[in-house]
């Protein structure tokens, strides 16, 4: 049987040990239930990986595509690959000893400064789920540090985050007030006017869904004003050219660290990044590694302020979160250590320059427009003259974006185009070529 | 080890792309940009990899160290399921092309959730599975929030959920997460009391949603008096929750659907061997029987009569959105690997095996711990360290013989508490060398008691002072 | 020989009280950070709220525990021991003395506590 190295001979000796005749004794405490149990032959290795190479290939991963609404395919070099997938890592377990897990825990904490230092926030923990589940911890840690419990949302934070958001609270004594967006733009006028005493934290996102980035410092001070606090999500590429969460005076910020090296993998695992200013930390949820001496007063790292979570402080910690996203949090910070601050402002100009031409292409056409006239960053709404659904269902070999009516009321037109490194001006010529009389 | 921070050089970089591209200032307004660059480390690719792979070098693991920490399941993880994960049809697949037009671009990764819900319906007798959840813990949550939806549906409002004291901590924290109060009972001889049981239901009555067990429970025993357990709670139409975290100790041997549990979470991560990544990724899917079926998330995973997957988001009653898309898929393809390659019967043996080197391995150290319950155990069994020593002074000697430690303190009810769940991949060897290792352990720390609390010294760093780095809080390199 | 200080009243959840007129302070005894171990932490209440006798206050944490605070007496909060947040090992080292919580107006008579003899024989059973 694979995987189980016994020989019938220490079968025998080790059920003697015990003291049963069979393994049929060792399960006589549930001998009363019926037994059921109609799965396939196990097969080989090689028909196994023959099956699964088959049903990846049935995947259209080779069609030119534009997709993007939060989740992006990025190079990824593959010294990640190499480095993540050395099993020394990955099949470690959570690092509770210390003395033997000082790999996992140094490379925590060396993630744990390089979000930080990315988003310009003082500290952040190990990583949770996704973006999504990175927002509603984000909200209950607000929650818990003012004692309120309205949430003020913007319309253009992500939808795919918003309706978890809305899941999650569902059992909870939490309102979700949401400030409608127009036309792709986030109202920060009407953000600020949203917040009152019972609000615990206004949510935003930079660059907000529509690819539209803003500066969220006036919405913050609005937050701080009533005692709530800002909570900001952003794309990490972008944020090492955008205005930061520390410079906007955010007290939470937090992302889907996807695009820091972690593959689309048709929705996961990927990772929630999350920090905040240091007077939360002992409200924030998951997984915090801190440095500390051992008794040769040598310098090491260990699970610290575990007093906050589950297995302490049980109904009462701050979040369930147990397993987190260890793994992809180390692919992020071998992610960032390649690319370096040269390498990442150089990305985000490179797929913001990829998107500028992709626009000039599109509006060549009378038809199509951009849905507002804000500066955009590499992703960018466009209002063609056919529903979107259609126009994406009518180009062949080429995707070329995401409908956005599906979640916006009014927006059947419009388009919500993303750019990346793998994409190219070729391929932008090509799409426009391919859509022959539809614009 | 300096830190990757210090190792950096101005002006050195490994991976920058050739672009033509102007400056962001030349293509956003000054005040949307940050002032400086991010201080990230700038090094070359060779001085990255040296760093991670001198930091791996650090870290005891399953492919190097037996690893026998309880309720964690640290089995051998095939390698050829990694092989599969990382197939670029999988790894390159956006999951919005699954929702676009006839989902045509991903049928062989609908296929691949479409199999997996099925053989875990099988595996545990129930009659729908959701692969959103993203770990363990967040499959307590959706199962959580399916029993508040059940409740909602009927009209009524149940606040209640009653935890027995040798639950997970992620139990109770999961129940308050979504919003329920929770009572917690006493075990008696290690099983819920079925009068404490009785108890909680009579005082809460009305209000009683449901039940949250793990079983084998934490103290690595089968529960004896499920039947009545599942009656008791039935009677005031409250569910039962099935905490899978030790589902090794069962597979093929009993199904939760059969026993009367209306909800399951899974933990592939342990139980079908995904490896644990130093912390996660992992997964936890949610199984319910048909009275649940209406609420789980939505999208569905449907196979059409053409033989053709789609997605469904048209379930009213669906709790909603645990996960963006469809969970951790590159987790459930390695689960699906792994169950196709092992068949029934190797899942089977699994069980088998993992209790067998757990009786043999308690068996073997009976006169070297204190062991409270002399039955046969499941998959893993408690110990405490033996009088006068402490299991944590155990656990750091053991690493210096290049074991991983137990889980230690764990099950709170248990005194000095050792842990210990061995898997059904370790070899006889293994658990001899372990049982020898430990035997002279505990008699070195009978002569000597000091001796063991200097463990351990072996290994790239000591005991921590973890008081002060809790006092006094360095969270990052900036952090003084 | 009692351990615990005669003129404190105590609670069954281990915080102390002293009567001070119209004001009390409020700690933890000997006997809660000793269970609780080398103390890390000390959640402090906000000056001017109010709590009822059994509400939380604040908690405190040590590496591998946390408590929460449970307030003796009903009465509102008027100062509270800033040295804690640097120097929450003062709950250790002096329990009674520097390692007070908070300073409370006594909105009600504190009714159910113990004295110093009777917490004695409480924590001899608790043991």
């Amino acid at each position: 049987m694979p995987y189980i190295p016994h020989t019938p001979q220490e079968l025998r000796e080790m059920l003697d040990v015990v003291g049963v005749r069979g393994t049929d004794d060792l399960f006589a405490d549930i001998a009363m239930l019926p037994k059921h149990f109609n799965l396939p032959k196990g097969q080989s290795e090689a028909e196994v990986c023959a099956l699964f190479e088959m049903l990846a290939a049935k995947n259209r991963t080779d069609a030119v595509s534009f997709l993007g609404a939060g989740f992006y395919a990025h190079d990824i070099p593959k010294a990640v690959d190499a480095l993540a997938g050395r099993s020394e890592f990955y099949t470690a377990y959570t690092p509770y000893q210390a003395e033997c897990s000082q790999g996992t825990l140094q490379a925590i904490f060396e993630f744990q400064t390089a979000i930080s230092r990315l988003f310009e926030m003082d500290c952040a923990n190990a990583s949770v789920y996704d973006g999504g589940s990175a927002i509603f911890e984000a909200a209950m840690t607000a929650a818990r540090v003012t004692k309120k419990n309205t949430l003020v949302v913007d319309e253009a934070v992500n939808p795919f985050w918003r309706r978890m958001l809305n899941t999650y609270l569902a059992g909870l004594d939490i309102d979700v007030k949401t400030v409608p967006q127009t036309n792709g733009a986030s109202n920060l006028a009407a953000l600020s006017a949203a917040v009152d005493n019972g609000t615990a934290a206004v949510i935003v996102q930079n660059p907000n869904f529509f690819g539209v980035p803003a500066d969220y410092t006036d919405v913050f001070a609005a937050a701080r004003a009533h005692r709530a606090l800002g909570i900001i999500s952003v794309y990490p590429i972008m944020q090492s050219v955008l205005k930061t969460p520390g410079e906007m005076g955010a007290d939470i910020a937090v992302a889907e660290g996807q695009s820091l090296g972690q593959p689309l993998n048709f929705g996961g695992p990927w990772l929630g990044l999350m920090t905040c200013r240091k007077e939360h930390i002992r409200q924030f949820p998951g997984r915090i590694v801190g440095r500390a001496e051992d008794r040769d007063g040598k310098t090491g790292y260990v699970l610290t302020l575990q007093a906050r979570e589950q297995h302490i402080r049980r109904a009462k910690a701050t979040s369930n979160i147990c397993s987190n996203q260890a793994l992809c949090a180390l692919r992020a910070l071998i992610y960032l250590c390649l690319l370096g601050p040269r390498g990442l402002c150089r990305l985000a100009e490179h797929n913001m320059d990829l998107a500028r031409y992709a626009v000039e292409r599109f509006t060549s056409f009378k038809r199509v427009e951009r849905l507002n006239t804000l500066p955009f960053a590499a992703e960018v709404a466009l209002r063609l003259p056919l529903p979107a659904e259609k126009f994406v269902a009518a180009l062949k070999g080429c995707v070329p974006g995401y409908p956005v009516a599906r979640h916006y009321a009014g927006m059947n037109n419009v388009l919500l185009l993303s750019c990346t490194e793998v994409n190219s001006r070729a391929q932008i010529d090509s799409m426009i070529e391919a859509t022959g009389g539809l614009l | 080890m300096n830190t990757i921070f210090a190792k950096s050089a101005p002006g050195r970089c490994a991976a920058v792309i050739e672009s033509q591209a102007p400056t962001a200032s030349a293509m956003l307004p000054a005040t949307l940009l940050r002032a400086r660059p991010p201080r990230l480390p700038e090094c070359s690719e060779l001085d990255i990899v040296r760093h991670f792979t001198n930091l791996s070098k650090q870290n005891f693991n399953v492919d190097a160290n037996f690893y026998p920490l309880g309720s964690c399941t640290m089995k051998y993880n095939p390698k050829f399921t990694e092989y599969v994960a990382a197939l670029p049809g999988f790894t390159q697949l956006h999951p919005l092309l699954a929702q676009l037009g006839d989902a045509g671009r991903a049928q062989g990764a609908l296929r691949c959730l479409y199999e997996t819900e099925r053989l875990l319906c099988e595996i545990t007798g129930m009659e729908a599975f959701s692969l959103q959840p993203m770990a363990g813990a967040n499959g307590e949550f959706a199962g959580i929030s399916l029993i508040a939806a059940y409740h909602k549906a009927k009209g009524r409002s149940r606040r209640v959920l009653i935890i027995p004291d040798s639950a997970h901590g992620t139990n109770p924290a999961s129940a308050a997460l979504a919003g329920f109060d929770i009572v917690n009972i006493e075990s008696r001889d290690g099983m819920v009391d079925p009068q404490a049981l009785a108890d909680a239901i009579a005082a809460h009555n009305d209000n009683v949603a449901g039940l949250m067990m793990t079983c084998p429970n934490t103290l690595g025993l089968m529960e004896t008096h499920l039947p009545a357990i599942v009656r008791q709670l039935h009677d005031i139409d409250a569910l039962l929750y099935y905490d899978g975290a030790n589902m090794n100790a069962i597979l093929g041997k009993m199904r939760v659907g059969d026993a009367g549990f209306d909800v399951v979470h899974l933990n592939p991560h342990k139980t079908f061997g995904t490896p644990h990544g130093g912390g996660g990724p992992g997964s936890g899917p949610v199984g319910v029987n048909a009275r649940l079926m209406p609420f789980l998330p939505v999208p569905r995973v449907e196979k059409q009569p053409d033989g053709n997957y789609r997605l469904n988001d048209a379930l009213p009653q669906s709790i909603g959105h645990i996960a963006p898309f469809y969970g951790n898929f590159g987790v459930t393809v390695k689960a699906l690997a792994y169950i196709l390659r092992l068949g029934g019967e190797g899942l089977e043996r699994v069980a088998e095996y993992a209790v067998l080197n757990a009786n043999y391995l308690k068996k073997r150290l009976e006169d070297v711990l204190d062991i409270p319950f002399s039955r046969l155990c499941a998959h893993e069994f408690v110990a405490s360290a033996p009088e006068g020593m402490h299991a944590l002074d155990i656990a750091k000697a053991l690493l210096d013989r290049g074991f991983h430690a137990p889980t230690i303190y764990f099950p709170l009810i248990v005194k000095e508490c050792l842990m210990t769940e061995p898997t059904e991949t370790e070899s006889k060897e293994t658990l001899d060398a372990y049982v020898e290792a430990l035997r002279d352990i505990v008699s070195r720390g009978r002569d000597n008691p000091h001796a063991l609390a200097e463990t351990p010294t072996t290994l790239p760093a000591r005991r921590f002072d973890e008081t002060a780095a809790a006092r006094r809080i360095r969270l990052t390199e900036d952090m003084v | 020989m009692p351990i615990n200080p005669a003129e404190l009243l105590y609670s069954d959840t281990h915080e102390w009280l002293r009567v001070e007129g119209q004001e009390a302070v409020v700690g933890i005894t000997r006997f809660a950070q000793d269970a609780l171990g080398d103390i890390t932490y000390v959640e402090l209440p906000d000056i001017g709220s109010a709590f009822q006798a059994g509400q939380t206050f604040g908690s405190v944490e040590s590496v591998k525990a946390a408590s929460d605070l449970v307030a003796p007496a009903d009465g509102t909060v008027t100062a509270v021991n800033t040295a804690l947040e640097d120097a929450p090992e003062l709950l250790n080292t002096s329990p009674y003395g520097k390692g007070w919580i908070a300073r409370i107006e006594l909105t009600a008579k504190p009714d159910t506590l113990m004295d110093a003899a009777g917490y004695d024989v409480f924590c001899a059973t608790e043991k």
